[in-house]
């Protein structure tokens, strides 16, 4: 068969929303545009552990913190639906890892601002999970297969994540004055990053074209935002705090709310490496990734000589 | 040393007595013993399953994509293989 022939039938299962599997012929580009963005994801994922894990130890009580040991444990099981997906496109794991730490890959950048009370947990719970379901959700119709069966997996367990969060804001927010300042504050500093997690604006989206075209996104940057802040406005009535942009507010012509435009450097700034735990966070997952060398080898000696035994 | 020499497996569940196992993705493991426990961790964390199955992806034989229409197309073919190919008299019951 022809690349060309080849191109038209991958096009018309596009088309047709028949998903492409590992073993279909897909254009090069496709292939890379993918492992791009699924190893992008399954390192958000691993990065996303180390703020909250940083928590578990210092949770308020037992409930809270079975919760938050829950949530993380959970995020390490996305990561690895991930990795698997990028694995099926020939992708070495490894690599992907070691990209990550040389920072050729880029994670998350909401993942570069610490979590400094806890009242931080709670609103990373829900509005850091909720940005991010916003965008997953619309993933599980995803053009590639294995992609969309991980991000199917990933909504099922996600759904807790950004409800626990939202329960633990609740009763701060019920709280004294104190424990609502502290919401209010985490709210402060969360809701601009939270926003940015949908990356450049549609304009300045150098991949989002073509990735429409082929199904990879169904939704463009721009317009999971605006689903966002349109689902999130209510919720933060019912929870008391103030969104902190003084232009926010109801367009009815529209139908969406309107809110203040990005402060695009600081994104591009941390996106670039210069946010406030960018070096820290690599640094912790490298130490990991050194630390665990011994258990890896270990597993591997053991595996090894239990092989031997039963061949003798 | 890299978890790269750790081979790919496949995951099979039984969600329940009476179900197949399925399919429900990969991992890498040193073992069929660690492979077992880390489905375990990865796949069962809200009672998926009741059983599981690990296969080492190497072993596992497929159908070449290229050649699938070439290869189902006998079964294409035999429309005659369904019930709703033959006619029956309307008043004709428990058939």
């Amino acid at each position: 068969m022809t690349q060309a022939e080849q191109e038209r039938r991958f096009l018309e299962k596009i088309e047709k929303e028949i998903k492409i599997e590992p073993n279909d012929w897909m254009p090069d580009e496709y292939r890379q545009t993918l492992i791009r963005q699924i190893s992008q994801h399954a390192h958000s994922e691993i990065v996303g552990m180390l703020p909250e894990g940083n928590w578990i130890t210092r949770a308020p009580n037992l409930r809270r913190k079975a919760v938050l040991l829950a949530k993380v444990q959970d995020e390490a099981g996305h990561g690895l639906y991930l990795y698997s997906a990028a694995e099926t496109l020939g992708a070495d794991r490894e690599q992907l890892i070691d990209d990550m730490h040389t920072g050729k890959a880029k994670y998350s950048s909401i993942f570069n601002y610490p979590a400094v009370t806890w009242a931080d947990i709670g609103t990373i719970g829900w509005l850091v999970d909720g940005a991010a379901i916003m965008n997953q959700v619309a993933l599980c119709r995803t053009s590639y297969g294995p992609y969309a069966r991980a991000m199917v997996k990933i909504c099922k367990e996600e759904s807790f994540h950004q409800r626990q969060g939202y329960e633990s804001l609740i009763k701060l927010c019920n709280g004294t004055p104190q424990q609502k300042a502290m919401a209010q504050d985490a709210m402060n500093r969360f809701w601009w990053p939270a926003l940015m997690m949908f990356g450049p604006s549609d304009a300045e989206s150098t991949h989002s074209d073509q990735s429409i075209k082929w199904k990879i996104k169904r939704f463009t940057n721009d317009e999971l935002r605006q689903s966002f802040v349109d689902a999130t406005v209510s919720q933060a009535e019912i929870l008391g705090l103030t969104i902190p942009d003084p232009n926010l507010k109801w367009n009815e012509a529209r139908g969406h709310y309107d809110f203040s435009e990005i402060n695009w450097d600081e994104f591009w700034q941390v996106v670039k490496g210069n946010g406030p735990c960018n070096k820290e966070r690599i640094a912790a997952r490298l130490k990991a990734k050194e630390d665990g060398l011994w258990v890896r080898e270990a597993a591997n000696a053991f595996a090894k000589k239990r092989a031997m035994k039963k061949s003798a | 040393m890299s978890t790269s020499e750790w081979p790919l497996w496949e995951v099979f569940i039984r969600s329940k007595q009476g179900l197949n196992h399925k399919h429900v993705g990969s991992l890498r493991a040193p073992d069929a013993t660690l492979a077992l426990e880390n489905a375990r961790d990865v796949y069962t964390r809200r009672s998926e399953g009741i059983s599981i199955w690990v296969v080492e992806s190497a072993h596992i034989h497929a159908t070449d994509i290229d050649e699938a229409a070439a290869f189902f197309e006998p079964s294409d073919t035999k429309i005659y293989r369904h019930p709703t190919f033959y006619e029956v008299p309307d008043g004709v019951k428990h058939m």
